[in-house]
């Protein structure tokens, strides 16, 4: 089958006309690098289905991020029958730039001039038959979110890749022409493919390039020394830079951009929303605002605060299936609320249904079935809705263009942790989840602030982290009447994020000392997000949850079930025998390593349930609550109803259950906030992560929430060994500064 | 008058005339237009006073006053 890649520059509508084109569920962004990897889809409207692959959007063909070198090795080395350059009408002369490097490679091409009604709606003009001819390749009008002119594209690009194409270069009419050629047959020589744009690359003093042929560098150094151009010098890679714009700008009318004059009269739509969002004293508070709006609208169960405004108005649906749906004598939910409610109350009654069905059977296949199975997938399940809400709203900022902003506006405020603005986002993607968190740290361009990020992205609280907090808040407050459960969680939030900084701060203090990377960044124009793309992106995340939830989580609980549910003999136990279980067997042996952490050897016969409901936090965090729910129901001996509020009761039980106290529950919070993630998240890290970087990581979440957690610990219950732990931090700093004091004296003499 | 990117008022535009400063950040400007002739014009500056946003061929762009040290700018005519 012949594959077809789209390349071009972010923002140029690329993954908008792959949409279109295979009808896939592909997600469009506006945020510079939302196509995180390649996508493949079909079309199929030729006479072959034909493969269309959706690459990251590149600048140039010099990689800069992790993401812009996969475009450039499935271009070059994917060996695709044909690229089609997907060009923003709009901005031809950035655009063309990554064209001219494009057409140096031994492989046909397609332009789509996009956004073209843009184009004509400003006034201007662009003759696609003179841009054709002049550059040698097919040129073709697209709009890709009309769907007008694909079917065009596509059978002009059928042509051109049953056709060979050599390169060529703008740059030949340039003064390195004669060394480009010396270079190009030296690659030639060695049997490379694409030996042109090797030979540009290695002139331009291209990294990789560089780095793969150091043997051919001889020629390009022997050039340099009796070279010297008027305004350059001998700096090949800035004459290289200028030649491909210069080229542009003097061969196309319609490249030229409008004269900066002209500009400053008149302000576009993108400019005026820019002068309230970028406001220098609107912009923090307006980000605050958005971002406590998005939380508000899917969490809160008391919406703007209005109370409980409606509790007395009827319609009430007192012991009906609405009842509590929409608003509580609390207040009012937010949507996000009332989608989990309704799930809730959908799932609670599938599984009375189910166990009305099995009430013949015998009590282990019950059992297995309804708590182990139904009740784990459900526990799962019951975060769907808000986790999507969430990223809906975090997709329409990113579609918009917002994010981009938000990136400038906070940029400064990063750079204090060694950070750009650009690592915000992946951080606060992390309150949604993990995974598409560690999945958007390919847009960060430096390795150091890549790993930094990866580390502390799980800090920030996901959504499945939620329960944990709120059942544990709700336990405390059930239990010892203390508290308030919103400060407790939102603590808990807090803490996360304090430990995030603190420890980038000692990352960079310590193992990742150097500059910080440098901040260079499209603004894209804003633009309303469309809703299709939006609607596929979620059901692309719903899918992705689902199975997530059938297949791994799924298989996690029903052997958490077996394994408290059978003893070493394989006898089938009763709830109430838990305590002989394998799993207790297994819980006691390492339940002395967390006796510093208030939830080890201190505790009642009990105390294994902590352990084990932590390590089943490595499958999945909702697996936290619902191994408490499992357990919870056992270990007080009577079967509590943990289904409507969150896991609150089965916290309870454990309560009475264990004699933890209050710095203990702390403690345990704190430890599956900032332990190692949940399985999936691992996984993403590990394929995230520059090379033998995630050994490291492991340790770094393990030893960070041990002592963080100990510290909580042993603080909350023998205040004066605040002193101890601030004379060890104490010394710890110390002992960093004079270390760095050391090294940089020793740096600025070999300097 | 000549002047470096980073000490532009907003509001002023001038019309680069060299790109100091090597290696990937270097490349990283040409890459993104900001080449000798191109013209910039300082939109504006972030709330915390940095980063800056610039105008240049056609589109906004926004870079550190560290990084827009290395761009030297020929002031052109309010």
């Amino acid at each position: 089958m012949k594959r077809f890649a789209l390349a071009g520059n972010p923002n140029c509508g690329k993954t908008t006309l792959f949409n279109s084109l295979t009808g896939s569920s592909a997600y469009v962004g506006n945020w510079p690098g939302v196509t995180v990897e390649k996508k493949e889809g079909k079309y199929k409207k030729l006479k072959e289905p034909i493969s269309i692959v959706d690459l990251p959007g590149i600048y140039s063909l010099s990689p800069y991020t992790a993401e812009e070198v996969i475009s450039r090795n499935f271009i070059i080395d994917g060996k695709p029958d044909c690229v089609i350059n997907v060009v923003d009408s709009t901005n031809l002369e950035r655009n063309l730039y990554l064209t001219t490097q494009l057409l140096e490679i031994d492989v046909p091409v397609v332009i789509a001039l996009n956004m073209m009604d843009a184009v004509r709606k400003s006034g201007d003009t662009i003759n696609p038959i003179l841009l054709e001819k002049e550059i040698g390749v097919p040129v073709v009008c697209i709009s890709a979110s009309k769907e007008e002119g694909l079917d065009e594209l596509m059978i002009r690009a059928y042509e051109e890749s049953q056709k060979k194409r050599t390169s060529s270069s703008v740059l030949m009419s340039s003064e390195l022409k004669h060394l480009i050629n010396d270079v190009e047959l030296s690659f030639r020589g060695l049997k490379v493919d694409n030996p042109l744009f090797h030979a540009i690359k290695l002139v331009e003093n291209d990294e990789i390039e560089v780095k793969t042929h150091p043997q051919l560098l001889g020629v390009v150094d022997e050039f340099k020394k009796y070279f010297k151009d008027e305004t350059f010098g001998s700096d090949l890679e800035a004459i290289i830079a200028d030649s491909r714009y210069k080229y542009i700008t003097s061969k196309y009318t319609a490249a030229k951009t409008k004269k900066i004059n002209e500009i400053t009269k008149s302000f576009s739509t993108s400019d005026k929303i820019d002068r309230v969002l970028t406001n220098k004293w609107l912009g923090v508070p307006l980000f605050l605002l958005i971002l406590f709006f998005i939380f508000h609208m899917t969490f809160s169960e008391n919406l703007f605060f209005l109370g409980g405004l409606f509790a007395n108005i009827p319609p009430s649906f007192e012991g009906t299936f609405f009842e509590g749906l929409f608003w509580t004598s609390s207040g009012i939910n937010s949507p996000g609320v009332i989608f989990a409610n309704l799930l809730g109350s959908t799932t609670t009654w599938l599984t009375e249904v189910v166990s009305g069905w099995l009430s013949s059977s015998p009590q282990w296949v019950a059992g297995l079935i309804t708590n182990g199975m139904l009740g784990g997938i459900f526990a799962v399940l019951s975060f769907l809705p808000q986790i999507l809400l969430l990223f809906l709203f975090f997709s329409i900022l990113e579609d918009s263009g917002y994010m981009a902003r938000v990136a400038f506006i906070l940029d400064r405020l990063f750079r204090r942790f060694g950070l750009t603005g650009r690592s915000l986002m992946p951080m606060i993607m992390g309150f949604g989840c993990s995974i598409p968190a560690m999945i958007n740290t390919r847009t960060l361009s430096n390795d150091n602030e890549k790993i930094a990020t990866i580390r502390v992205i799980p800090f920030f609280s996901c959504g499945a982290k939620l329960p944990i907090l709120t059942a544990v808040a709700g336990g405390i407050i059930l239990q010892f009447g203390i508290g308030n459960a919103d400060v407790i969680t939102f603590s808990m939030y807090l803490l996360g994020m304090i430990v995030a900084i603190v420890s980038i701060i000692l990352m960079r203090a310590t193992i990742m000392r150097g500059p910080v990377a440098p901040f260079i960044m499209e603004l894209p124009a804003y633009h309303l997000p469309q809703f299709k793309a939006l609607m596929l992106h979620l059901w692309d995340k719903m899918k992705h949850f689902i199975k997530k939830a059938f297949t791994v989580i799924l298989a996690f609980t029903i052997i958490i079930w077996v394994f408290s549910h059978f003893s070493f003999s394989w006898q089938y136990l009763d709830d109430v025998d838990i305590d002989k279980s394998i799993l207790a067997g297994l819980g006691q042996l390492i339940t002395p390593l967390f006796t510093p952490l208030g939830f080890g050897s201190q505790l009642t016969a009990f105390s294994w349930v902590f352990v084990v409901a932590a390590f089943s936090g490595l499958i999945a965090k909702e697996n936290v609550i619902s191994t408490f729910g499992v357990l919870g129901a056992c270990v007080a001996g009577a079967i509590i109803d943990i289904g409507g509020d969150g896991g609150v009761g089965a916290v309870a039980t454990m309560i009475q259950g264990t004699g933890i106290t209050i710095p203990g529950l702390i403690a345990f919070i704190a430890f599956n906030l900032l332990t190692i993630p949940c399985f999936a998240a691992v996984a993403t890290a590990k394929a995230e992560l520059p090379k033998k970087k995630f050994g490291g990581t492991l340790a770094f979440w393990l030893v960070t929430s041990y002592a963080v957690s100990s510290m909580i610990y042993l603080i909350g219950s023998w205040w004066w060994t605040s002193f101890i732990f601030a004379g060890a931090i104490g010394v710890g700093i110390s002992v960093i500064f004079i270390i760095n004091k050391h090294r940089d004296k020793k740096e600025r003499m070999a300097s | 008058m000549q002047k470096k990117l980073n000490q532009f008022a907003v509001g002023e535009y001038g019309v680069v005339v060299n790109v100091l400063g090597e290696g990937k950040i270097r490349r990283r400007l040409f890459d993104m237009g900001i080449t000798p002739g191109a013209e910039v014009l300082l939109r504006k500056k972030a709330p915390f006073g940095d980063p800056l946003e610039i105008h240049v061929r056609g589109y906004e762009l926004t870079l550190r006053k560290s990084e827009a040290e290395f761009i030297v700018c020929e002031l052109g005519a309010k």
